[in-house]
């Protein structure tokens, strides 16, 4: 199981990240990724495969002041 | 020859900083034209699952992006927002918020320069949000800061330039760039601060709390550059006692 923005997600260890985000339905161009607190660079994403345990946080940009 | 103002290597224009917040993003480009914007703010959250909107797609191209760090509490959470900012891939642009108190949101201007060392260090433009402290703003400056953007008044209050004497004072001593950043409320008000000589005004909520968002978008540019303007041509001196005929005061007709 891994967590992403603090919510489990099965199916996913043993994917790469990308498979992960794509399978959520995030867009790669609007969003940047931590990995366990590191930053996954969007070049790694395919490379990245996912284990038991893994937490994960997907951000994007909002409206803000 | 041209007005313009520097953050970094980056030359700009226009001296309205827009906020993204709180308003439809269908009326963020109507609100980007016609308040002249060429540098709009946004903030950084989980993204939302699905095929959601994205507030990328509704910001017309050629505007510079500004991330603000809100939501960090200290110096380590804004910088971590801000690398991940940048990761998104929309430049090195970075606007400092660094927030413990949770009822006035007043800025923490210690952590904020230490957030901002570490970030100017990298690489990335720096725009530190603080309390108009002028030792703080030595600081700030110190720690490579590339404008500092003082409080007009706590954050979405639409209060004003309720710090005005203390903004004055930064706008006197820094060498940078001044950009009064939050608190602002009405057009008047934004025009007094460029009257006073600040680079630039930001502005969110009296935007996005107006009847009408775009068209308030546009009063506020013309306020800011009326004050501009104003400050440029320099304001007529202010007589302490008595008066001064505008008006001849000699040649009247005799009874």
């Amino acid at each position: 199981m891994v967590k992403v923005n603090g919510e489990n997600r099965e199916g996913f260890v043993g994917k790469t990240l990308s498979e992960l985000l794509c399978g959520l339905g995030y867009k790669e161009s609007y969003i940047a990724v931590e990995l366990n607190g590191d930053i996954v660079k969007k070049d790694s994403y395919g490379a990245v495969v996912l284990k038991d345990g893994d937490r994960l946080e997907v951000v994007s940009f909002v409206g803000g002041g | 020859m041209k007005d313009t103002w520097k953050l970094g290597d980056h030359e700009f224009t226009s001296r309205f900083i827009l906020g993204s917040g709180k308003y439809s993003l269908d009326l963020i480009k109507a609100a980007v034209e016609n308040a002249g914007a060429q540098i709009i703010t946004l903030a950084l959250r989980r993204a939302a699952t699905g095929n959601v909107a994205n507030i990328l797609d509704y910001i017309p191209k050629g505007v510079t992006l500004l991330p603000n760090t809100s939501g960090a509490r200290n110096a380590e959470e804004a910088v971590r927002i801000a690398h991940l900012a940048r990761e998104v891939g929309c430049g090195d642009f970075i606007k400092i918020e660094c927030i413990r108190d949770s009822k006035y949101l007043l800025p923490d201007n210690y952590e904020t320069a230490k957030a901002t060392e570490t970030l100017a260090k990298e690489g990335f433009v720096v725009m530190p949000y603080m309390y108009p402290d002028l030792n703080a703003a030595r600081d700030m400056a110190n720690a490579g800061a590339a404008c500092i953007m003082p409080l007009g008044a706590p954050i979405g209050t639409n209060k004003g330039l309720a710090t005005k004497e203390f903004i004055k004072i930064l706008i006197d001593e820094i060498d940078l760039p001044v950009i009064v950043d939050a608190g602002i409320g009405k057009p008047s008000q934004a025009c007094e601060a460029m009257e006073m000589g600040a680079a630039a005004v930001m502005a969110n909520t009296a935007i996005a709390t107006a009847g009408d968002i775009p068209a308030m978008a546009e009063a506020f540019r013309r306020a800011i550059e009326a004050g501009r303007g104003a400050y440029l041509a320099g304001t007529g001196r202010v007589l302490e006692t008595g008066a001064a005929a505008s008006s001849p005061l000699t040649g009247f007709l005799a009874d």
